[in-house]
């Protein structure tokens, strides 16, 4: 029996003139994930790619839970493939979901008839699958309303498809389609949330972060590596920026009023990430800030933040609680690394009372009696660089 | 005298590359990988390797990997593990009348404590049907636990089936599943057999003693019994025995499943073939069997007697179990075997390492050990 994977498009559909960019995406990025797990015949059509393995032996339930990272998918489904002859559908259709059908109580069969030469109606097709499946299944009731298993008939242009329940897919849309974006990565638990849902909405990504040994460890460093890892599975190639930031901080800590020592970092964090930005032709600074969260996050400190750049920021989890954010961490397998317990950047050299209302004006004074320009020039021209690959 | 080792199911030689890779981590690589310094996040680089690689191994995720210092020690993890994490869902274990002694003395102790234990026997080809099973497995049932292939005659058990059965039951228990002699020789996807707890040791796998690991599934929690460190996610604190685990990880990273299973069965079929053709030998593993191991009975010709007799020309075989140490055989009593078959029961077990020589070698032996030992 042949078994290939349905797979059904997002709001790409919606797409005018330029969905074909959309779709070449989608399957350049399916082509990608499934790099090491066999050859593939990648086909679209009908808003539908169909993913089908050139042999027998592809480990197709390792193929899902790649799909399953994929943005730009709504949902998915193993099918088995057969003729279209009505006689090998009734044959093939119990046999295929026969573990599914087993552990159901009720169904029912849906089908969709695409060839309108098929002799069959879809309510006649509907009709004989569920007969057939009734027959080698007499514990089974149809429920049209409310079925525990729906099975699907497919009867497309060459061949006809036989599928249990679809699974949900990442949704989105495909990565590389929206351009370029940085994230600015510390190690929490917000930043790979934040670079997961901007990855989502079609861009690809490169990161920036800071290490200031010895007040951080490289294995602060490593973990953010390990962080990348996981989004990258969704996001594709990463490639990572390290920042050797101590003397800045050092500079900071010695120079600076104590209650903006953090307004101040963060501000030269976002000078020194949009230099790489625009370096790398990114179009967009990414932060997991969240308002209200700490000090720094207050819709004032946010305001300082901003003015140090002129680039976009995107704040994907800007209206999210934590709560809200730690489910997508650790849906996304982020969660137990980033409470891995290393100093970051953000944690040295905090002060006890952090400003959370400065004022631009003063903040930008402060800033100003230092000569931070070569500080900065020197640390780019020391930046480490790392490519994250899923 | 060239020698001939045909006990590879009691232990194998260890790989070059898993003894290279032992003593870099003990003589260069030997920092804590708990520790926070660069020689400490070296070692702890190894570690992360050796898990991946053994991860992998058996389509598993890393997190669900847990290094432990041996077989024994991943199925009393596994057993004494479900038990306490349990105690209050039920206080039955269903396992089989076959398993190796780290199981089964496990669960005997826990029968002490007043958990009833149900051992299922084999039908006569040495396997554990899964319909055997159906009826044993209640609402009280904490743990199944049936090993994936038996370590004396190679019988393979239909391990994925049992463990659809219990989901079809609906059942509470967990399903562990030893794989101590199956791993390295078949092929092993952890989500397809759909166990909760797979028992995985080295030293059959070329690598050294005093490591294995235990796979626990996503989701499924047992609970630890040893205490003093965040180590192995905590249900194995203490600090990892990383030159054995990056030798693990190495050996492990050796596999050619399918190239050694085609060379073993023709070694196999080689052996039967010769060895069968003299008289009063009898073949004990089932039809089924992995070729990986070869059962047979020189009948008359006790098992130790014919031991030390193929010991005196450099081979190497068992009687039994190496762990059961000249008891006699649990396993082939439950096969049903006559006292007579199973007094003179040895077992020859291969790897990638051995030859026709060692067969022939072996033959010969045994030939002129029929003509002249005593027999009974």
């Amino acid at each position: 029996m042949k078994e290939i994977i349905l797979v059904k498009l997002g709001e790409i559909v919606l797409k005018g003139l330029n969905r074909r960019t959309f779709e070449d995406m989608l399957k350049k990025n399916i082509k990608n994930s499934l790099r090491g797990l066999g050859s593939f015949e990648i086909t679209c059509a009908q808003s539908t790619i169909s993913i089908s393995p050139n042999s027998d032996d592809v480990d197709l339930d390792e193929v899902c839970e790649r799909i399953s990272k994929i943005f730009g998918i709504v949902t998915f489904s193993r099918a088995a493939v057969c003729e279209k002859d009505m006689e090998q559908i009734l044959s093939l259709a119990p046999d295929y979901l026969s573990e599914q059908l087993e552990n159901a109580k009720t169904f029912k069969v849906e089908a969709k008839r695409s060839d309108k030469k098929f002799p069959l109606k879809s309510p006649d097709i509907c009709r004989e699958t569920g007969a057939a499946i009734l027959e080698k299944f007499p514990h089974l009731t149809v429920d049209v309303h409310n079925p525990d298993l729906t099975v699907t008939v497919e009867v497309r242009d060459f061949k006809a498809y036989i599928r249990g329940e679809a699974q949900r897919g990442a949704g989105g849309i495909p990565v590389g389609t929206g351009g370029l974006g940085t994230i600015l990565i510390s190690g929490g638990i917000d930043s790979p949330v934040a670079a997961y849902m901007m990855a989502k909405r079609g861009l690809r990504l490169n990161a920036v972060h800071f290490a200031s040994p010895p007040y951080t460890s490289p294995r602060a460093e490593q973990k953010v590596v390990k962080l990348l890892q996981k989004v990258s599975m969704y996001a594709g190639h990463i490639k990572m920026f390290t920042v050797p930031f101590t003397k800045i901080q050092e500079t900071i800590q010695s120079q600076c009023p104590e209650e903006l020592f953090t307004i101040i970092m963060r501000r030269l964090m976002m000078d020194i990430s949009q230099r790489i930005a625009k370096q790398t032709e990114s179009g967009a600074l990414i932060t997991g800030e969240s308002l209200g969260q700490v000090a720094s996050q207050t819709i004032y400190a946010l305001g300082c933040t901003d003015e140090a750049t002129d680039m976009v920021v995107f704040r994907p989890l800007i209206g999210m609680d934590k709560e809200e954010i730690i489910k997508i961490s650790r849906k996304i397998d982020t969660f137990d690394i980033s409470i891995e317990p290393y100093e970051d950047c953000c944690t040295v050299f905090t002060p006890k009372h952090p400003r959370t209302r400065p004022v631009l004006k003063y903040v930008k004074e402060a800033q100003s009696k230092v000569d931070f320009e070569p500080m900065i020039l020197e640390a780019l021209d020391n930046l480490k660089t790392t490519e994250i690959y899923p | 005298m060239t020698e001939h080792y045909l006990d590879n199911s009691a232990t194998t030689r260890v790989s070059q590359l898993a003894a290279k890779k032992a003593l870099q981590i003990m003589t260069e690589c030997y920092g804590n990988p708990s520790s926070l310094h660069t020689k400490g996040m070296q070692a702890e680089q190894e570690l992360i390797k050796a898990r991946k690689i053994i991860a992998d191994s058996i389509k598993a995720k890393e997190t669900e990997i847990y290094f432990t210092s041996g077989g024994t020690e991943a199925n009393n993890t596994a057993i004494f593990g479900t038990a306490k994490a349990k105690a209050r869902q039920g206080k039955k274990i269903v396992t089989t009348a076959i398993e190796h002694s780290s199981v089964l003395e496990a669960c005997e102790a826990l029968q002490k404590q007043g958990y009833e234990v149900v051992y299922l026997t084999p039908n006569e080809n040495g396997i554990v049907t899964a319909e055997a099973l159906e009826n044993a497995v209640d609402s009280d049932t904490i743990l199944v636990s049936v090993m994936a292939v038996n370590n004396e005659t190679g019988a393979v058990m239909p391990i994925e089936h049992i463990s659809k059965i219990i989901k079809s039951k609906k059942s509470n228990a967990l399903f562990h599943t030893d794989m101590v002699q199956a791993y390295g020789k078949i092929h092993i996807k952890a989500s397809k057999i759909g166990a909760d707890l797979i028992s995985l040791s080295a030293h059959k796998v070329h690598a050294p003693k005093g490591v294995g690991a235990l796979y626990v599934k996503s989701g499924v929690r047992i609970s630890p019994l040893h205490f003093g460190g965040e180590q192995e996610r905590k249900l194995r604190p203490g600090t990892e025995a990383l030159p054995l685990i990056g030798a693990f990880g190495s050996a492990v990273s050796e596999f050619d499943i399918d190239k050694n299973m085609q060379y073993v069965k023709e070694l196999n079929e080689y052996a039967k073939e010769k060895l069968l053709s003299l008289e009063g030998v009898y073949l004990n593993s089932p039809e089924n069997a992995l070729p990986y191991v070869l059962n047979l009975s020189v009948l008359g010709i006790r098992s130790e007697t014919m031991l030390h007799h193929l010991e005196a020309s450099d081979i190497f075989v068992s009687s039994g179990s190496a762990c059961a140490k000249g008891k006699k055989s649990h396993v082939l009593k439950a096969l049903g075997l006559s006292e007579k078959r199973a007094d003179s029961a040895i077992r020859i077990s291969f790897s990638k390492l051995n030859t026709k020589e060692d067969i022939d070698a072996l033959y010969e032996a045994v030939k002129i050990g029929t003509k002249t030992l005593v027999r009974k």
